[in-house]
């Protein structure tokens, strides 16, 4: 079983994609997985014009940015009219503090938590752990990571890269019990243990996918079922939100809540969507007493009017990562940040910092194939952000390689230097090569050789 | 070149040429890329189509330039070359040509689908239309589609990354038993065939200039 990887440690970036790479079970699990939702989206795309229905979703995003203020206000003038509280959060710790000082005043020791990756971002899981609440993951995934200690690996299927043996091999170690390695086995086990914290957890936590500014409305999308309990038993409901997540009415949610499982898994619905309008009314028999909305904007709002705004448009879906050979080889663990893939590429930059360590390392992870482009549902160009960012970026390391592509520049823009560069290189692989070819190079030309061999005229010899 | 000249095309080389800038646009230099476009600029000033036989280097006039040059004085002149700029099999496909095969062509190759002819330039059909054109069979490997995993600097900034993509593509398309792997670009092939040579995979593959008739 693969051990824990945590997001502000361990070994550096390209280590930790070689160990994926290494890892032949983990890529098997990521290529299926990614293999069936793909198959799932290439029907969706004839059976229900996904293309349209994309260009369609982009322009009600754009507009949603653009007026994310406004939407905003509404948002939380409605939100406060349904009788919820609403915290605008500027920052991940203010945010996560919100949370931790809700918990002390209720007295809460058992928080149940069901799927976010908001909180996966302000590390509420930590926080709260720290000032002594017990915090249960109900989603199968997150509860199965928790387990294990492990980050999600992926936005919407956190657990993707386990397959059902190595689960199965987790629950029998954590049980005692001989549970075998079938989906209902494990399923019955997990609602057996997961149940009992539903009870007796006194703050639930969710995500929220859109909240809608017209009706005050936060909408949760799940599979599970787990979401439901979390955000309906509970005393205390707490919903953390991207700021970015709002659109304006009910016409624009219908459209964006039918295409993410589309682009997500490649299906036509979730198995649950929830709508929340306000806490628990006089007269009605469930749902919390309190709620909460966290409105997190760390590093959102400041990217609106900048050449990277369109990253804002973003319902985290999930379909970039899947659709990502990168992300595909290594899985989401390795970009050890919350955000992986390309999205993750492009906007842990933008939140952390262009100069932050993973900031600055992740934008590299792609070969720019653009296949994320092509799957995003809301067609985010993140192949050009990627690039955009690239130029953005400035750390010492990115300063060196900048001295190198100027000498770069100022040869390459001569006619004479660009033919005697490429003249002296052709020469010199021949000098070097045998029979050909090249299997050995000092330097960093040697990072070549260590996956392929070099051929030293084209076409190159058997 | 001398696959359009074949065909009746009069080519021209500009002296003035060198590199299209893409190296240092995406490792992140776009100062510095700026500098080496503006050469190319200037090397294909005028009102003649721009032939490239790289759909990467194509893209990167066609796609790129229109970022790297924004707001800056040449942007109209970057337009104006993004618009008469075209990849090889494009401009043969588009104005109707119809090369035959080379001499020495194979009688079946696979295609791979790089990355960005397929998605910068939306070119799936050109090169199959020349291909089919040459009279060569086409064996469609799987994934065609899926990266090759070369992305420039990326193959040496996660060799480990890049290696495995490699290994998949060599062996997609030598699954194919096709006699060579062609491509609209040299670098995805270089790639490609030095690591399936690494692997003990051998894959014959030529640049699909090479397959036409000169």
């Amino acid at each position: 079983m693969r051990t824990g990887v945590s997001y502000d440690e361990g070994p550096p970036l390209r280590a930790r994609t070689a160990a994926a790479v290494a890892d032949a079970q983990l890529r098997a699990n990521l290529q299926a997985t990614a293999a069936s939702w793909t198959a799932g989206r290439e029907k969706m795309r004839d059976e229900f014009g996904f293309d349209q229905m994309r260009d369609r979703a982009r322009e009600i995003r754009r507009g949603n940015i653009r007026q994310l203020p406004e939407l905003l206000d509404r948002l939380e003038e409605r939100v406060r009219a349904n009788g919820g509280i609403v915290y605008r959060a500027s920052d991940r710790d203010a945010a996560a503090k919100y949370v931790v000082d809700l918990a002390r005043a209720r007295g809460a020791k058992l928080v149940a938590k069901s799927k976010s990756m908001a909180t996966e971002e302000i590390k509420l899981n930590e926080a709260l752990g720290d000032a002594g609440v017990r915090v249960v993951e109900t989603d199968l995934g997150e509860w199965i990571l928790q387990l294990l200690g492990q980050r999600p690996s992926h936005i919407i299927a956190p657990a993707v890269h386990l397959n059902r043996t190595e689960i199965a091999e987790l629950f029998r170690a954590e049980s005692g019990e001989d549970i075998p390695d079938e989906r209902e086995a494990l399923v019955a086990y997990a609602r057996r243990r997961l149940r009992q914290d539903f009870a007796a957890a006194e703050i639930g936590v969710s995500g929220v996918n859109l909240g809608v500014a017209d009706t005050g409305t936060l909408c949760v999308m799940e599979n599970e079922g787990n979401a439901r309990l979390v955000t309906a038993l509970p005393r205390v409901h707490v919903a953390m939100m991207g700021a970015e997540r709002v659109v304006a009415d009910w016409d624009e949610a219908a459209h964006i809540l039918q295409l993410l499982p589309m682009a997500a898994i490649g299906d036509d619905a979730s198995t649950y969507v929830n709508l929340i309008t306000g806490p628990r009314r006089e007269g009605e028999t469930d749902g919390p007493e309190e709620l909460h909305l966290v409105i997190l904007d760390g590093g959102r709002m400041a990217l609106r009017g900048t050449e990277f705004e369109e990253a804002l448009s973003c319902i985290r879906c999930g379909a970039c990562l899947y659709s990502c050979p990168m992300w595909r080889t290594v899985g989401g663990q390795a970009y050890g940040s919350p955000y992986s893939g390309p999205i993750g590429a492009v906007i842990t930059p933008l939140l952390e910092g262009m100069s932050s360590p993973r900031g600055s390392e992740l934008p590299f992870l792609s070969s720019l194939c653009g296949a994320c482009h092509d799957a995003c549902p809301v067609g985010i160009p993140l192949h050009d952000l990627l690039v955009r960012i690239r130029g953005a970026v400035s750390t010492p390391v990115h300063r060196r390689a900048r001295i190198g592509a100027r000498m770069w520049a100022a040869a390459w823009r001569r006619p004479w230097a660009y033919r005697v560069g490429v003249a002296l290189t052709r020469g010199g692989l021949r000098l070097v090569g045998r029979k050909g070819w090249i299997r050995r190079l000092p330097g960093p030309a040697g990072r070549w050789t260590s996956q392929r061999d070099l051929p030293t005229r084209w076409p190159p010899p058997r | 070149m001398r696959v359009l000249e074949k065909l009746g095309v009069t080519v021209t080389v500009p002296k003035a040429q060198t590199c299209c800038g893409q190296p240092g646009w995406s490792a992140g230099h776009p100062d510095q890329a700026r500098t080496v476009a503006r050469q190319a600029l200037k090397a294909f000033a005028g009102t003649d189509p721009v032939v490239v036989p790289s759909g990467s280097c194509a893209a990167m006039i066609t796609h790129g330039y229109i970022d790297l040059f924004a707001g800056e004085p040449e942007e109209d002149a970057a337009r104006d070359l993004a618009a008469r700029t075209f990849e090889l099999t494009q401009f043969i496909h588009r104005n109707g040509l119809t090369p035959a095969a080379a001499q020495d062509a194979p009688a079946s190759v696979t295609y791979h689908d790089s990355c960005h002819m397929l998605r910068l330039l939306g070119e799936r059909d050109s090169p199959r239309a020349v291909i089919a054109s040459a009279g060569v069979e086409l064996v469609e490997m799987a994934d065609t589609d899926v990266c090759c995993g070369f992305g420039g600097a990326f193959s040496i900034t996660f060799p480990e990354v890049s290696g495995a993509l490699g290994e998949q593509k060599a062996r997609s398309a030598a699954d194919t038993e096709a006699e060579e792997l062609v491509a609209c670009d040299l670098s995805c092939l270089m790639h490609i065939v030095g690591r399936g040579r690494r692997l003990g995979v051998a894959i014959r593959a030529r640049h699909i200039a090479d397959l036409l008739d000169a």
